[in-house]
């Protein structure tokens, strides 16, 4: 599956940060991710230490907060949650609707810590 | 939640926080940043390299997405029969393994590319990149991309394309949009295909397929065809044709459906 492609993206960008920071180690990372981005939450979880093994990251604890799927109608103008594969208005059932959130698949904050000596 | 990085935040006592900007300190002494990026950017800056290639030739990228099996390369060989002389085609074809898909294509006289993905799922824009240094594309109208089979990993990956065409065959079953959400939503054109099956087998209804897409909010054009006995080929060119027509007259840069929108907006307003 694509979830340790998607995990090995996630750890190249984290190191850049750390390493733009000047950062030691990364401590926690937070992930959001919308049950419409095609990634499977525990698949992720599973492929984060094969992908973080040897980074900056390796010790590091990840985060998952799942993102509700939101709709916007284009009908009757008002936002409703929906189940993924049902996204019709929850007012008035109209299925001409807009995705406004349920899709991320979006690094949102890394912690770093600062070693007192850089040890490679 | 973690006791180091300020991510038990809430509301009552975020204010704490905003000192630093997006930069807060941690109790133990460390950073936490906010970031808020997607984490398929590098996908998508290749992906939109890709795009520019194409447009700047003027050709048209169409990605096909469809589970093993479900016509992919059939239809492509109907295509270029009805096209060849018309258009210049070309096809990118990504399988696990084997050249013989990339071999049905070339023996009907169109350029092939093959990208065996090995364990790969799916292809993403790097594959395609590198694909398209093997291809003319001043001699060319169409690209098409047969995706690897698969239903799930294909529609997280923008390679570039103007156009996502899903396919789903009626062995499948017509309630196929409802358990893979993700890639149904993600197509610009729905083609029922081995159409010619759907007397014998009886319990495809194309319409329940077409209203599991419509649950989805995709008003995508769908259709029954068969590239066996040529139902719906006519109305699959005359797609093609329009598509190349906006792709050329400048009024298409889509961003395929596939690309995740909200978060492609949380990122630029972060």
């Amino acid at each position: 599956m694509h979830e340790l492609a998607v995990c090995q993206a996630l750890i190249e960008e984290v190191e850049a940060i750390a390493e733009n920071a000047r950062a030691g180690a990364v401590t926690d990372i937070h992930v959001g991710i919308g049950p419409l981005s095609g990634i499977e939450w525990a698949l992720l979880r599973d492929a984060f230490p094969i992908a973080a093994a040897g980074s900056k990251a390796r010790d590091a604890r990840l985060h998952l907060h799942r993102k509700p799927v939101t709709v916007h109608c284009n009908e009757c103008g008002r936002d409703s949650a929906a189940a993924a594969n049902r996204l019709l208005c929850a007012y008035c059932n109209n299925w001409r609707t807009q995705l406004v959130g349920g899709d991320e698949l979006l690094l949102e904050r890394v912690c770093l810590e600062h070693c007192a000596e850089e040890i490679d | 939640m973690c006791d180091t990085c300020g991510c038990n935040v809430t509301a009552g006592n975020h204010h704490l926080l905003e000192e630093g900007g997006r930069l807060a300190r941690t109790p133990a002494g460390g950073e936490s940043l906010a970031v808020l990026k997607g984490l398929l950017d590098a996908n998508d800056h290749a992906a939109a390299h890709n795009r520019e290639h194409f447009d700047r030739h003027g050709v048209l990228a169409v990605n096909l997405m469809s589970s093993p099996g479900s016509g992919k390369t059939a239809l492509l060989e109907a295509t270029i029969d009805a096209l060849a002389g018309e258009l210049g085609l070309a096809v990118i074809e990504g399988d696990l393994d084997t050249e013989n898909d990339a071999r049905r294509i070339r023996a009907r006289g169109v350029p092939a590319v093959q990208i065996s993905t090995g364990t790969a799922c799916h292809l993403d824009a790097h594959m395609v990149h590198d694909a398209l240094h093997a291809l003319d594309l001043g001699a060319l109208d169409i690209v098409f991309i047969e995706n690897v089979g698969n239903l799930v990993c294909p529609a997280s990956f923008d390679l570039g394309q103007h156009r996502n065409v899903a396919l789903l065959s009626s062995p499948e079953g017509d309630d196929k949009p409802a358990k893979y959400p993700v890639m149904f939503r993600a197509a610009d054109l729905l083609l029922l295909t081995k159409a010619d099956l759907i007397e014998v087998l009886g319990d495809f209804e194309p319409q329940r397929a077409i209203g599991a897409l419509r649950a989805l909010a995709n008003p995508a054009a769908a259709f029954a065809l068969s590239s066996r006995d040529g139902t719906g080929i006519d109305a699959w060119l005359a797609w093609l044709r329009a598509a190349l027509r906006q792709c050329r007259d400048g009024g298409m840069r889509p961003r395929p459906a596939a690309t995740p929108r909200a978060a492609a907006a949380a990122g630029e307003a972060g």
